[in-house]
């Protein structure tokens, strides 16, 4: 996963592996909703993939708005001397 | 209860024999002196011991209960990792510092009264600080005289709280305050300095980043912890600390995604684990502090082991910066793994220690109907994982080879490493002996199928985010820079006010000089008979008056900040903390 577009056979297969585990927990997911009743605080937060979307979504507003911030907030190195 | 000394005074006093020792007797004393506290601090009843009389107050050096016991245990145990860890350093400063460093957070632990509660307090910024000016370094000599001014602020407003509090109230036990009095809120402010808690958080990825190796690890566990057990002690259930910690956690995560030194990171994500405690603070319910407790007895293992691992890092390559690091898992295999069990606990993976600690924090939320604090916490769960679960093992270990060949650590910083490891994964899997510990009894159980599920789904889409976003070339690139942070409004500032003093003060104490000069001029050309009143006035006004900016001055030039030897600077500080608990007192007395 060094840069855009490269990646090694090693990280690749390391890719491929992660995204079987993120389909079948998906699946674990989704059979459980059918299967049991869920214990839970909120209506929604019981809902099939409420967790992977929020999941999702969280971490890639957070690089949009990370990246948004570094234009307002960073300095050169040298900045305080 | 005399049988069992104070447990802060086994560290304090402990740590003067040091110098006294050597070789294998001096190791083996900084290995038995923790094993010492524990064994007073489990022998020692509940309940209130040695009240020493002092200036008419009653200080109560031991009170211990539930809630202080699990506090103390922690700092002993992670004194014990953290001393393992620097047992391969042969100054004997910086062992000394960290026991009394600890001691003093023992102290304010189990202090009974405000009085002790603030001598520790004092005693912890200032061992703290010697942690980082141990570094020798300018840059950490300069952030240790920053971190000096952050905690003096917190000290003086402390001092200032507690003498108004006391006044008004007539009493200075250390149990729940609550906001109200002024002087509750200044009380308030001091204890939040040293938890971090936003806008006055910006000394932690100040100075923490700057320690020495070995300093950061017990700086990472005692002083925001303290300040925990403090607010859960005195402010459980104030509404704003809910709110504050939610920002908490929030906020630092973005920054923590920025900053390229691995330590500064670890401090960033420090301040938003912190969040969740203070939060749990916020709400107040036997739950929630549960949750803090636990959540601060696993926060300290688990961020004590990365930087641990960072530290490691530093020791073997001399290199901190994401953009330096790179492939050491060729050679630092084992780093690599406690590296990545700290990252798996702080990011809350089922089987890990932070796991069955933040649920009772996040069920306290849920059971309190806070919808928004409870998504706030659920998004800076996620956003921890994305940097200190994926961002630090994957910068340092992986990713880009820079081709750096070293070895492993020291077998003393591995033991160390392996025996934090050791505690979050056993926490994790089996937190009963946590539980028990607790201030509150315990019916709940984290490991439930739609609870794992659920954080599984949580996290690893999230790592999915992280996985398609550097695929894409989208990821921020990591960049020599600073950021930005509250500590901007004193440090510009700051140095604005030395140019003040050097210039127009100087320049207006020159032209008063001017003036005054003419003055005797006229009073030399008035008749003979003034004589004898000019030579008085002139011995009065010239050589006591007018000499005496001149005399000041010469004091204070040499003295620019940052830039001199550490007793000038010490003096900067000491002066105005002198002048304000001279006006403290004077206001004390009034009343």
């Amino acid at each position: 996963m060094e840069e855009h577009g490269k990646i090694s056979a090693f990280a690749s297969r390391f890719c491929t592996g992660f995204y079987i585990c993120l389909v079948l927990l998906l699946a674990v997911d989704l059979v459980s909703w059918f299967m049991a009743e869920r214990k839970v605080h909120f209506p929604w937060e019981g809902a099939p993939f409420f967790y992977a979307a929020y999941g999702y979504v969280a971490c890639v507003a957070l690089i949009f708005i990370a990246k948004g911030l570094r234009r307002l907030v960073q300095r050169k190195e040298e900045y305080y001397d | 209860m005399t049988e069992t000394i104070p447990i802060s005074a086994v560290f304090i006093l402990g740590a003067f024999f040091l110098p006294l020792l050597k070789g294998k007797a001096r190791v083996t004393w900084l290995l038995i002196l923790p094993c010492l506290a524990l064994a007073n601090l489990s022998l020692a009843p509940d309940g209130i011991s040695w009240q020493v009389p002092f200036l008419g107050q009653k200080l109560l050096l031991n009170r211990i209960d539930p809630l202080s016991r699990i506090f103390g245990y922690v700092f002993i145990l992670i004194t014990f990792i953290g001393t393992i860890f620097a047992l391969h350093i042969k100054e004997n400063t910086q062992h000394m510092a960290a026991f009394i460093y600890a001691g003093a957070a023992l102290g304010v632990t189990f202090s009974g009264d405000l009085f002790t509660l603030y001598i520790f307090w004092e005693l912890m910024a200032i061992a703290s600080c010697m942690l980082i000016l141990a570094r020798k370094t300018t840059e950490a000599r300069k952030a240790a005289f920053r971190y000096f001014i952050w905690h003096f602020f917190g000290g003086a407003c402390l001092l200032a709280g507690i003498v108004r509090y006391v006044s008004f109230t007539g009493s200075p036990a250390f149990s729940f305050i609550g906001l109200g009095d002024p002087g509750t809120y200044l009380i308030f402010t001091g204890f939040c300095l040293n938890a971090a808690i936003f806008p006055f958080h910006a000394w932690v990825p100040d100075a923490y980043p700057r320690a020495t190796v070995t300093g950061a690890v017990f700086m990472s566990a005692l002083t925001t912890k303290s300040a925990v057990y403090i607010l859960a002690r005195t402010f459980p259930g104030t509404e704003v600390l809910m709110w504050a910690g939610a920002f908490m956690t929030c906020f630092p995560i973005f920054y923590a995604v920025l900053a390229n030194d691995m330590r500064r990171v670890l401090s960033y994500s420090l301040v938003n684990q912190v969040g969740f405690m203070v939060c749990g603070i916020g709400i107040g319910s036997h739950l929630a502090i549960n949750g803090v407790v636990a959540h601060a007895f696993c926060h300290i293992i688990y961020k004590a082991l990365l930087f641990m691992s960072m530290g490691a890092v530093l020791h073997m390559t001399g290199r901190v910066r994401a953009t330096d690091l790179g492939g050491l898992y060729k050679s630092m295999p084992l780093t690599a793994v406690f590296c990545m069990i700290g990252a798996a606990s702080i990011s809350a993976f089922p089987l890990f220690s932070g796991f069955v600690s933040k649920s009772l924090t996040m069920t306290a939320v849920a059971e309190a109907h806070q919808t928004f604090i409870w998504l706030a916490l659920l998004f800076a769960s996620a956003g921890v994982f994305h940097h200190a679960g994926i961002k630090v093992p994957y910068y340092v270990f992986f990713g880009h080879d820079v081709g750096i060949t070293t070895r492993e650590p020291p077998m003393n910083m591995r033991i160390a490493m392996g025996l934090a490891a050791f505690i979050c994964i056993f926490l994790g899997i089996y937190p009963a002996p946590l539980y028990a510990l607790l201030p509150f009894p315990v019916n709940y159980q984290p490991y439930t199928f739609f609870h794992v599920i659920g954080m599984l789904e949580l996290l690893l889409f999230g790592a999915l985010a992280f996985t398609v976003l550097t695929l894409s070339g989208f990821y921020p690139p990591e960049l020599r820079a600073v950021n930005l942070d509250t500590d901007w409004f004193f440090r510009l500032p700051g140095r604005a006010f030395v140019e003040f003093c050097h210039k127009p003060l100087k320049g207006f104490a020159g032209f008063v000089e001017d003036k005054v000069d003419k003055l005797i001029y006229v009073a030399v050309s008035l008749p003979q008979q003034s004589l004898g009143i000019e030579a008085w006035l002139d011995k009065i006004v010239h050589h006591r008056l007018t000499a005496s900016p001149f005399n000041a001055l010469k004091h204070l030039i040499p003295l620019k900040t940052e830039s001199r030897s550490l007793s000038w600077n010490m003096l900067y500080i000491l002066v105005p903390f002198a002048g304000i608990l001279f006006f403290i007192l004077i206001y004390g007395a009034g009343r």
